[in-house]
């Protein structure tokens, strides 16, 4: 199936997906600076009167990420916290599978690349913070309950760790990929209005992934950053 | 009496186990010999066309049992609804997630077709 999308135009077509995720990038940073440079007035404190961008990433943001991440994570200081970056991830992965409903654009989370970027990020970072908050004792995670079953459940964690980024981006991929192929199929079968249903559902499925992407992290974080005395 | 029979049965069905055995590790040879092609290929797509489905057969049952969970909470604490959908959606993804693992094994043994 030859795919047709706006930088074909130019003769990039191979470089879709760097492309596409530089847009979502710009997207994003432009729309920060306007938010910022709104909030930066005298009377931010009032929600605006209008729907206008900064009410809908107010929403995103307080309403819904932030209240998800005090219950996965436990207490308002670590969802403050780890903010930062399960919010960009959940922005990211949200407007780059939206940016797949777009006619002519192929969603840069489409290509096996960007997810599997994002779930080693994520992987990296989770240990990082484990490492970070428990010190070398992070590493009796990987014990087990008895410390004489130690060497088979240290593989046993060892293997779930890994296959832990392994799902996280094969999930992402593979929604989004088989969604777009769904799509096209159903669009070759009947040109005219059936489509619009698929539509709808890759507008869904895009949206539930980002949310699935980031409840997962958070609760991979919340899991490493525990202290001893939370487990069991 | 009962220990010997016993024992005979375990005797017996160790060897059935290892006559099973001996007949599978020939029958493939006989199988080989033939035309490779068609047959590698009537492999390929069955293999892709029956995972998919065994796959979303199942999976369809989990999420049902998922979806009438969640159901049956909501109508005995309407106030509680928002509160029971968020787990519910997170599960059905879960089960959904192992359907597009075996999505992407089929796509690559029909890819070999």
């Amino acid at each position: 199936m030859d795919h047709f999308s706006w930088f074909t135009l130019m003769g990039l077509d191979k470089y879709d997906y760097i492309l596409g995720s530089i847009l979502v990038l710009i997207i994003l940073a432009l729309a920060g600076l306007k938010i910022s440079k709104i909030l930066s007035r005298d009377d931010s404190v009032l929600p605006d009167e209008k729907f206008s961008i900064r009410t809908i990433f107010e929403i995103l943001t307080i309403d819904f990420l932030f209240d998800l991440f005090t219950n996965m994570l436990g207490s308002r200081e670590k969802a403050k916290l780890y903010f930062p970056l399960l919010g960009g991830a959940f922005f990211f992965i949200m407007f780059a599978n939206l940016l797949g409903i777009l006619p002519g654009f192929l969603p840069p989370t489409g290509n096996f690349n960007v997810p599997v970027a994002c779930g080693i990020v994520i992987f990296v970072m989770y240990n990082y913070y484990g490492f970070r908050e428990n010190g070398i004792s992070y590493l009796k995670h990987f014990a087990g309950p008895v410390i004489f079953l130690a060497p088979l459940m240290f593989v046993i964690e060892l293997i779930s760790h890994f296959v832990r980024p392994v799902s996280l981006s094969l999930r992402l991929f593979m929604n989004i990929t088989g969604d777009h192929m769904v799509l096209g199929v159903f669009t070759n079968l009947v040109h005219y209005i059936i489509p619009a249903i698929f539509v709808g559902l890759g507008i869904f499925v895009s949206l539930l992934q980002a949310f699935i992407f980031t409840v997962l992290s958070a609760i991979y974080i919340a899991l490493a950053t525990a202290h001893d005395a939370d487990i069991e | 009496m009962k220990k010997e029979v016993d024992k005979m049965k375990k005797a017996l069905s160790l060897l059935s186990i290892f006559g099973v055995a001996m007949f599978a590790a020939f029958v493939p040879e006989s199988a080989h010999a033939a035309d490779g092609g068609e047959l590698t290929k009537l492999g390929l797509a069955l293999g892709a066309g029956l995972g998919i489905g065994i796959a979303a057969g199942v999976a369809g049952l989990g999420q049902g049992r998922a979806t009438a969970a969640a159901l049956s909470g909501i109508a005995r604490n309407p106030g509680a609804s928002s509160k029971i959908l968020t787990p519910m959606i997170i599960g059905l993804a879960l089960i959904e997630s192992l359907v597009i693992y075996a999505l992407l094994i089929a796509f690559l043994l029909q890819g070999k077709i």
